[in-house]
């Protein structure tokens, strides 16, 4: 922290710090290093730890007491671990574990399938293929739920479109392609608009898995005479394995969360076949106010997908290593 | 750094104001909120002689019935200022109550000399007091509503349909009485042709997200004998939210959804039913008194097409209450004005003409005029109907309650798990625990 | 994709392939576009073509849609317009056809408004801070930096609504509910720490060797982190300020549950749109038109950027 003051100190100082190393001269010039790592670091941290890590810790603690947020005037109790106990025997949440693992399987299944399809074909670098990569990353920039909102409409049995498109293509009346009402259908349906939303963007990541692959590789399997369907399997999907894993463990964290556009698509309905783990966490939380077992089942969420996501990142290392 | 000062200093000084600029020009502006529905926009029309008289501006937030309860009683909880006056729904009265969303009446009402005797009973039970009959007012009553069914009068009067069904069933065709009746009418226009169009029976209430099937489902639970305890004990459920006759009646409920609704009403609530009746596609429609004025002006179905009765009766008689009543909400800063509001809306004449542009007054001056009952075609269904009325808990743990029926009758009724019995079961199951976690029980 | 590589080598595809492969991504992304063409189009029906069967793409165009998502309407009897003066724009002619007046103005056009102001602010300081950051864990040493930014990265794991819920209660006692301020901060918050994660990646990408020099011609390190870092790193602040923008844009789950009318966004607000009785379908597509098209204006003018980023924070991890 030492400013010089006359001109004689600086010239000094400048002979001194051209023949120290740089850090030194800093030092001599200026706010320290150190001062300016903490100078930088410190807003974003703060911020983090006033909105993010605080209500964390809020929720820990809420989440051993029978805290309800409508009843502020209400004796707030410890309860032990009684809400965890609550939650994890609750057959209703087990019931929205068991739909979020089948629309996060699903949803993930048909985006790799459909993506690095594509991705491979886009790589063929057709003429204009950049304008048409643009086009068809649309969906995955709009606003799921807004958008999520209007499937409603396509999906209406009378007067949507995708009924109308499936009864022209299959003859079934379009009074029976009821997506959002049937029982075994709606499932499909949410998984319809989340394959179509981000679709793009596994594609994108296999994309640029494909092009991290260099050429001579492909040209001494040519060499060497394997056929397009060997070089295809020995060489382009192990090698874009890891981008793979990683397009299934952002989809698979982001679709574990999903709330947005299935709330707007279905609600959780017909019945509760839709209903995700976000969905009864909203409803325990935001309409029926249990605050303090609300907050041990999002604690409980919170582990879940911090532990998986965890294991497949050392998975995923390992497949790096090979 | 000096630029990345300015910087920062310049983006602060356009957000505070960007922030703040929403609450400047607010002087004397009250915001009222509500439903969007056909009476909110009546209610605009009505204040506008409030505004004249008072140069008070009145602002609406007005949110569709699906998202109405969530989104403000999510607002009440939250101590948020958006709203100075809410019409809040009945059920919220003991939540708001107790947890001082509402600033409580008693001492305005004595001092503007508003007289609760003066408004009809069961609204004053079902929107103004907690604990229920004690004379603790939170709410002027608003709107009365109450569940009830319009039908097409001109279907019904059709002669060849009129022929048909006398053969096929044995009785006139006409408004029902029973719930056989209204049964049989549902198979009967089920799947025909009239005018060219594939008609259906009935629209019903069947929406999962908010409050949409319970008020369907309890509108003819009653009936058949359901009781949410016993009336000696009271929060005994075992044996009366799951008695045989309360079973027959979710079946029944079941049965008719099965049977005589359109096809993808598996989410119906007001604005869906009101939909399904207007385009033509339904012969019968449930829904609550507030659509009737709407749908006797639709240039389709309404006019001498339509038609109004209140619930058909079975073990016992009653219909779901609706309605609501206007409260000052407590975290306002604008208490004095909104008072002032209430005490415009308490009078009579403002009364008679909200019952003119659309709203059903709960004042005792309005509905038991002499010509009322024939002011309108549907104002005798409707005094029918307010006669026989009955309410869902309006307990302060209303939310949880209600989340518990909106799931075991919508997995039941909607997706066809389990048997009545089993969700009756299970209902009782999870009010128990409610009230135990309250410590009613 | 060297340099080496001519368009006769062995990897390139054949022209065949080369057709099929642009055909069926060329059908794709038709098909993909077909519900977002479907949206714009129902914008410009009117209300009874917009719920005609069979699904109409032929019709007369009208405003209706955008007339009806920027006012209310109350109806009136005939006689009663009848006796109003000739109408003063298309929406009142329109809006007379149904026999109805128009009331006021509806709560769109504040709660796009909010989005402006929300996504915008939140975007700004997100990139402000997560500059800083990022150029602090890339160029000192910062005890426990990769657990603290590996931490940072996770909190983005937690559901929304799982964070809404203390933070419902902890804005309720600051008075920060349904507040743009509230609203703001709590971005910030979630975006910051992409915004650190992408930003530390592409700081790191920039040589050392530069500020240094810079130094010793007698910069300060502030003075070289704003002349010379900061102008190196652009293409990678303007891709992290894309994806906090579509984030805090595209947001539904935190406003629907922390604001209620003064600074909710646009959307929790279009799905409520309804209009006498149902849905009113063309004004809600009109509000997801207008909604949506600054983030097509976004994609196609920035879409370089936007790969960029998107295929980076890929691979970095």
């Amino acid at each position: 922290m030492t400013l010089s003051h006359s001109s004689i100190v600086d010239k000094a100082a400048e002979t001194a710090a051209k023949a120290t190393p740089a850090p030194i001269a800093v030092r001599v010039r200026g706010l320290s290093d150190r001062a300016i790592a903490w100078l930088f670091i410190a807003p974003a941290i703060s911020l983090l730890l006033a909105i993010n890590i605080f209500p964390l810790l809020w929720a820990v603690y809420l989440s051993f007491t029978n805290y309800r947020a409508n009843r502020p005037n209400a004796v707030v109790e410890g309860v032990g671990l009684r809400n965890y106990q609550r939650v994890l025997t609750d057959p209703d949440i087990w019931q929205a574990m068991q739909t979020t693992a089948h629309f996060v399987f699903w949803t993930i299944l048909l985006q790799m399938l459909i993506g690095f399809a594509l991705a491979y074909l886009i790589d063929r670098k057709f003429r204009g293929h950049a304008f048409w990569t643009t086009i068809v990353l649309i969906p995955m920039m709009l606003s799921p739920a807004v958008v999520g909102n209007f499937w409603r409409f396509l999906y209406e049995p009378q007067i949507g479109l995708f009924a109308y498109a499936v009864s022209f293509l299959s003859g079934i009346p379009t009074s029976q392609i009821q997506m959002l009402g049937n029982v075994s259908l709606a499932p499909w349906a949410i998984i319809v608009v989340d394959t179509w939303m981000w679709t793009p963007y596994v594609m994108l990541i296999c994309l640029a898995g494909l092009r991290s692959i260099p050429d001579y590789i492909y040209e001494a399997a040519e060499v060497d005479r394997a056929s397009a369907w060997r070089q295809f399997w020995s060489i382009t999907v192990p090698m874009a394995l890891p981008f793979i894993m990683l397009a299934v463990l952002f989809r698979g964290i982001e679709n574990f969360k999903m709330f947005d556009m299935v709330t707007l698509l279905t609600g959780g309905g017909p019945g509760s076949v839709t209903e995700v783990a976000s969905i009864t966490l909203k409803r325990e939380a935001f309409e029926t106010w249990a605050t303090g077992r609300s907050s041990a089942f999002a604690i409980v969420l919170f582990v879940a997908v911090f532990g998986l996501a965890n294991i497949y990142v050392k998975a995923l290392n390992k497949v790096k290593q090979r | 750094m000096r630029r990345i000062t300015k910087a920062l200093l310049g983006a602060t000084t356009v957000l505070t104001i960007s922030t703040a600029l929403p609450s400047v020009s607010q002087a004397e502006q009250l915001t009222l909120c509500w439903a969007a529905w056909d009476p909110a926009n009546a209610l605009v029309e009505l204040s506008k002689d409030f505004t004249a008289k008072t140069k008070i501006d009145m602002k609406f937030e007005f949110v569709p019935w699906t998202s109405y309860a969530d989104r403000f009683l999510n607002e009440l909880n939250s101590h948020g200022k958006l709203c100075d006056l809410i019409i809040g729904d009945s059920q919220w009265i003991g939540g708001s109550a107790e947890n001082g969303h509402y600033v409580k009446l008693n001492e305005f009402f004595d001092k503007e000399g508003i007289k609760m005797d003066d408004f009809v009973p069961a609204t004053v039970v079902g929107y103004s007091e907690w604990p229920k009959n004690t004379p603790n007012y939170w709410a002027l009553p608003a709107m009365g509503d109450v569940v009830g069914w319009t039908y097409r009068k001109d279907w019904f009067e059709k002669p060849e349909l009129q022929k048909e069904f006398q053969e096929k069933y044995g009785w006139k065709l006409d408004a029902p009485k029973t719930y056989d009746q209204l049964k049989q009418i549902g198979e009967f226009f089920q799947n025909r042709k009239i005018d060219g169009q594939t008609v259906y029976g009935a629209s019903i209430y069947t929406e999962r997200g908010s409050e949409g099937i319970t008020m369907g489902v309890t509108n003819v639970l009653y009936d058949w004998g359901f009781q949410y305890d016993n009336p000696k004990k009271p929060y005994e459920m075992e044996g009366f939210v799951n008695s045989e006759d309360a079973v027959k009646g979710l079946e029944f409920y079941k049965s008719l959804y099965d049977c005589c609704t359109p096809p993808g009403s598996s989410n119906v609530y007001m604005t869906e039913s009101a939909d399904a009746f207007k385009s033509g596609q339904v012969a019968m429609q449930m829904n609550f008194a507030f659509t009737w004025p709407g749908l006797y002006k639709d240039e389709k179905v309404g006019g001498e097409r339509i038609g109004f009765f209140p619930n058909p009766a079975e073990k016992a008689h009653f219909a779901q209450l609706g309605g609501q009543g206007i409260s000052v909400v407590a975290y306002s800063d604008k208490q004095e004005q909104a008072l002032q509001y209430i005490k415009w809306f308490a009078q009579p004449d403002v009364q008679a003409k909200w019952w003119e542009l659309g709203g059903y007054s709960c004042l005792k001056a309005v509905v038991n005029a002499p010509g009322f009952a024939a002011s309108q075609p549907y104002a005798q269904a409707f005094l029918d109907s307010m006669a026989i009325v009955k309410d869902f808990w309006a307990e302060p743990s209303y939310a949880p309650l209600l989340q518990a029926m909106q799931k075991r009758v919508h997995n039941y009724v909607i997706a066809g798990d389990g048997t009545a019995k089993e969700a009756l079961d299970g209902l009782v199951q999870d009010w128990t625990e409610t009230f135990e976690d309250d410590g009613k029980i | 994709m060297s340099a080496i590589n001519s368009a006769h080598s062995v990897v390139e595809p054949s022209p065949t392939s080369k057709h099929i492969a642009g055909a069926i991504v060329i059908l794709y992304a038709l098909i993909t576009m077909v519900p977002l063409a479907w949206i714009f189009l129902t914008s410009i029906k009117s209300p009874p073509d917009s719920i005609s069967y069979p699904p109409k793409v032929l019709f007369s165009p009208t405003l209706e849609g955008y007339c009806n998502l920027f006012t209310t309407r109350t109806r009136q009897t005939p006689d009663y317009i009848a006796a109003l003066p000739a109408p003063t724009s298309t929406c009142d002619e329109v809006t007379r056809k149904r026999n109805m007046v128009i009331a006021g103005p509806s709560n769109f056009l504040p709660r796009f408004v909010n989005s402006l102001v929300i996504a915008f602010g939140s975007t700004f300081l997100a990139v402000f801070l997560g500059t800083l950051a990022a150029y602090g864990f890339s160029r000192f040493k910062v005890p426990l930096a990769d657990d603290l930014l590996f931490f940072i990265l996770s909190t983005r794991m937690m559901p929304p609504i799982a964070v809404a819920i203390p933070i419902f209660l902890m804005y309720r006692e600051l008075g920060l509910s349904d507040t743009a301020l509230g609203m703001i901060l709590l971005y910030t918050a979630v975006n910051v720490s992409l915004a650190v994660w992408l930003l530390k990646g592409f700081i790191d990408e920039i040589p050392r060797e530069y500020e240094e020099a810079a130094m010793i011609d007698g910069y300060t390190r502030l003075q070289a982190f704003w002349k010379v870092v900061l102008p190196q790193a652009t293409t990678g602040i303007a891709a992290t300020a894309i994806f906090c923008l579509i984030f805090a844009w595209n947001e539904y789950a935190f406003a629907a549950l922390l604001t209620s009318g003064s600074a909710q966004t646009a959307p929790p607000f279009i799905p409520t749109i309804i209009g006498e009785g149902g849905q009113d379908w063309p004004a809600v597509a009109a509000g997801t038109t207008i909604f949506l098209v600054p983030i097509l204006v976004f994609t196609i003018l920035l879409r370089k950027q936007l790969l960029r980023g998107i295929t980076f924070g890929a691979v970095r991890k």
